[in-house]
């Protein structure tokens, strides 16, 4: 009853920021300075072709009534056309989506390893030179925002020593079965291992750039609480049993200690779904991100509002998901 | 040879002050041995370095801890922490920080017998479920399944007991295993700890600073100051006839069951004077 | 323990310094950057374009870490671009600093309908994506050094107010501030007097972290040319153009990108070795 109505809060808190979020992105496109069919017209349009897409887009009405315009089309899935491309909103943004999920999730996964290693390696040899290089390294990686290490890893992997793809998110020449944008599990599912293969080399830098500022937090907060973790009884008990202190860890300190840092990993991931959109540009990987940009560039503003809006939706329903886990993995809110 | 020999044992914070002076005491098999002293006076710390759970602010400085024949610190760690796994336990303090909170009772009672001693699941289970039994806990099967969270503090540490005995252990060390229960709560835990160790055979080195616990489950003593122990008896002498004047005016600062409106008589000052003379003594002797 | 602490300590100061130094140096440098830059920062000659670093053969002399495809003189476009990074660092995390600050100050001491307005606000700007939000503002404003300050201010004042918020109200729940009322101190006076000084070392500390962000904001948007006009050399810029020619000329993408990585990592240095310094748990 209780989890049910923390639940319902949690859903309500979520609308309204949406619906905040909608008027925001509204507001900053409509009513700061400078016309937005002026902008997304090429120069040397004629005055009938203003009217005309003044018209078409709605902006010869009142301001109240272009976003009720726009909220109802969104809320029926009607994001419009975009200026550049004519066709649907919705459906270029959702063709470009799984290229970002899949990037994200790659990374996030690579965080939770490289951070997850980091720390038990700290707390199994800590209070030593292990631990402070583990530090060390934590504070550099923590310094450094995603779109400066995706530089610093096209010139090691990309020139130095160029193992991997440093743009594009397959190779083209290949032969591409794909029915769905999931060409990541697509080609797991289809056995294609040679195509896996090649999707990994273009994503393994883009990802890692992105990885590795959460995979400092993750190593940080995770050793922190490992390490408080590591002095309660019934941690010392388990000692007493027979087992050898990596074991310890991983068996009775790990899952205790990960669900404080469980929570900040959500908020956090979020900012890594965000550093998608320079990384994809840095990395030319065709996901939403670069297409944003894009959009940007060729002020095609239907698509950017459709963009910015489908961020917002990812970053609540990854804090929601976050929120609903935590209350999974804790056995005492659980039953409680 | 007995099966916990512990010689000249020394133990102090790193590069800090001594916190047990060379300790020498001595459990046979199926023997109950007391640690008393007041807090700070290194009983715990006894026990832990028998387990091997020493802080790590801590150090070794000297000395030998012979367990079932072996010297333990000359052993590497991983094997120490096999080695004291498979003949040695603990009953811990605080039956509420003791359990792990994410997993359930039984793979924590289960886990020593399977991993450590090679059991199969099905056996390691029936084994619990006895156990469990045997501890007094209503309905076992249904708190193999329970978390922690979900049982009173005197269920767990029932269970907390159980899971000591599991594996037959040659050796347990209780570590103020009613301190933090409810006074009504005490004296069945410490009915059933005396009644298990009875059935079981099993040694006991038994921390407490209640000399009351001392006369009714404990056959051998050891009385501990500032980590000296000053005196090493029987439990039937020290009642009788306590020979150092520390453990003598230690007796007569305990209440007396039988006549508890007796009165309490503090240690007097003379006799602390005397025991830190004996402290200090005993370290310009080492460093001198 | 205590040789650990004095240890980190030491550290700490080190690290302290080292990020002044080189932050006082990069200020020198794009304060007199007329002067001190070998080259003009513009002057193009095709004649001379890619020349590789001094070291290496090829190098003419003159261009210590050699030209763009155009013969333009990288070091003294990375001077110059210095400039342009640490005046948006400077004035926009001033003014992200001033804006955040004051409305986490009020949310955090006044509470009531403030912080619900403030918090909704902070929810709704957690939901956007920041450089897409960035790109997004200038894009709409066009480019130009005010509209990359502008925008770093709208989007970056959460920064400030989340935690800033956080501090308030731990510090009004403090005996000091109740008595400092039970004194008949009013409500501003109250914020202004006994919480602001709590919490300026936290501000202090996250101005000097913004600083960083916002160099690295204005490196992206230059690296998307959306920065300032095209001509003046920037850092972002820089790079930008080095990453398309990083297999012919990879010194064009790299001096710039050294210079990059060391002043955010310097801000940020600065920060937490002056949080260290503010921590009296460390102390």
């Amino acid at each position: 009853m209780r989890v049910l109505q923390a639940i319902l809060v949690r859903l309500f808190t979520t609308a309204v920021t949406l619906a905040g979020v909608a008027v925001v992105v509204f507001v900053v496109i409509r009513v700061v300075p400078g016309n937005p069919i002026a902008m997304m017209l090429p120069p040397g349009a004629t005055e009938e072709d203003v009217a005309r897409l003044t018209a078409l887009y709605g902006l010869d009405k009142g301001l109240w009534a272009q976003f009720g315009i726009w909220v109802a089309g969104v809320v029926q899935g009607d994001f419009g056309t975009s200026i550049t491309t004519k066709a649907p909103v919705l459906e270029l943004v959702l063709g470009r989506l799984p290229a970002t999920l899949e990037l994200s999730i790659m990374a996030l996964v690579m965080a939770v390893v490289l951070g997850g290693a980091a720390a038990l390696v700290g707390t199994r040899w800590r209070g030593g030179r292990v631990e402070a290089s583990v530090d060390v390294a934590n504070g550099m990686a923590l310094s450094v925002p995603d779109f400066l290490w995706g530089l610093v890893l096209i010139l090691l992997f990309g020139v130095l020593v160029p193992v991997f793809h440093i743009s594009g998110r397959v190779t083209p020449s290949l032969d591409l079965p794909f029915t769905t944008g999931f060409y990541l599990f697509e080609s797991l599912f289809r056995l294609r291992f040679d195509l896996w293969a090649d999707l990994v080399a273009h994503m393994f830098m883009p990802a890692l750039a992105l990885a590795i500022p959460l995979a400092a937090i993750i190593g940080q907060l995770l050793k922190q609480s490992l390490k408080e973790t590591m002095n309660l009884d019934y941690v010392t008990l388990a000692r007493t049993k027979g087992y050898g202190e990596f074991r310890v860890i991983l068996r009775e300190a790990l899952r205790n200690a990960a669900l404080p840092t469980l929570t900040l990993v959500g908020v956090q991931f979020t900012f890594l779904i965000g550093g998608t959109v320079i990384i994809e540009r840095l990395f030319s990987y065709e996901g939403l991100g670069n297409m944003a940009i894009d959009a940007v560039i060729n002020r095609d503003l239907p698509l950017i509002q459709g963009i910015v809006v489908l961020f917002a939706v990812i970053f609540t329903a990854v804090n929601l998901v976050v929120d609903l886990l935590y209350a999974v993995l804790n056995p005492r809110l659980r039953h409680g | 040879m007995s099966f916990l020999d512990i010689r000249g044992l020394s133990v102090r914070l790193k590069k800090g002050p001594a916190l047990l002076r060379r300790v020498s005491l001595q459990v046979q098999a199926a023997e109950v041995r007391g640690l008393v002293g007041e807090s700070g006076a290194g009983k715990s710390m006894i026990g832990k370095a028998v387990l091997g759970i020493l802080p790590p602010s801590v150090e070794v400085s000297e000395g030998e801890i012979f367990l079932d024949g072996v010297d333990l610190l000359r052993m590497a760690p991983s094997e120490r922490r096999r080695k004291i796994g498979a003949v040695a336990a603990l009953i811990p303090q605080d039956p509420l920080t003791a359990l792990n909170p994410s997993h359930r009772i039984g793979p924590q009672i289960t886990d020593r017998l399977v991993d450590i001693l090679g059991w199969t699941r099905a056996r390691a289970e029936a084994r619990a479920l006895e156990l469990l039994a045997e501890v007094q806990i209503p309905d076992p099967a249904r708190v193999m399944r329970s978390y922690p969270h979900e049982l009173s503090g005197g269920m767990r540490q029932r269970i907390l007991i159980a899971s000591a005995f599991a594996a037959e252990p040659k050796l347990i060390v209780a570590d103020e295993p009613t301190t933090a229960l409810d006074v009504t709560v005490q004296k069945q835990i410490l009915r059933l700890i005396a009644g298990m160790q009875a059935r079981h055979g099993t040694a006991l080195l038994f921390v407490t600073h209640d000399l009351g616990v001392v006369s009714k489950v404990c056959q051998k003593l050891s009385v501990l100051y500032s980590g000296l122990v000053v005196e090493d008896t029987s439990v039937a002498e020290f009642f009788t006839a306590p020979r150092h004047p520390y453990s003598a005016a230690l007796l007569a600062a305990t209440p007396k069951y039988t006549d508890p409106l007796a009165g309490l008589n503090p240690v007097p000052d003379a006799v602390i004077d005397a025991v830190r003379a004996e402290v200090a003594a005993f370290d310009r002797m080492r460093h001198g | 323990m205590v040789d650990g602490r004095s240890l980190t300590r030491r550290r700490a100061g080190a690290r302290l310094w080292l990020s002044l130094t080189w932050l006082g140096l990069l200020c020198l440098a794009a304060l007199f950057a007329p002067w001190v830059a070998p080259k003009d920062p513009l002057a193009q000659d095709l004649f001379l374009g890619r020349l590789p670093p001094f070291w290496v053969t090829g190098a003419e002399p003159g261009y210590y870490l050699g030209t763009d495809s155009l013969g333009r003189d990288v070091l003294s476009r990375i001077i110059h671009g210095g400039r342009v990074a640490l005046m948006v660092a400077l004035i926009a995390g001033v003014a992200t600093c001033l804006l955040g600050a004051t409305l986490g100050l009020l949310a955090g001491f006044l509470r009531g309908w403030v912080d619900m307005l403030v918090s909704r606000f902070i929810d709704i700007w957690m939901a956007f994506p920041p450089v897409l939000f960035s790109i997004l503002l200038i894009a709409v404003m066009g480019p130009g050094l005010w509209s990359i300050i502008l925008a770093i201010v709208v989007i970056d004042w959460t920064r400030f107010a989340r935690v800033i918020r956080a501090e308030a109200m731990a510090q009004g729940a403090m005996d000091y501030v109740a008595s400092a009322r039970v004194a008949g101190r009013g409500r501003l006076g109250t914020m202004v007097r006994e919480i602001l000084p709590n919490v300026l070392p936290t501000v202090v500390v996250l101005l000097t972290l913004e600083m960083g962000i916002a160099v690295i904001v204005e490196a992206i948007l230059s690296f998307v040319n959306l920065s300032i006009s095209t001509d003046d050399p920037t850092w972002g810029g820089m790079i930008a153009e080095g990453r398309t020619s990083i297999h012919q000329a990879w010194w064009v993408l790299v001096f710039p990108l050294i210079t990059l990585f060391l002043t955010v990592l310097a801000f940020s240095q600065l920060g937490e070795g002056l949080k260290d310094r503010f921590d009296p748990v460390l102390r």
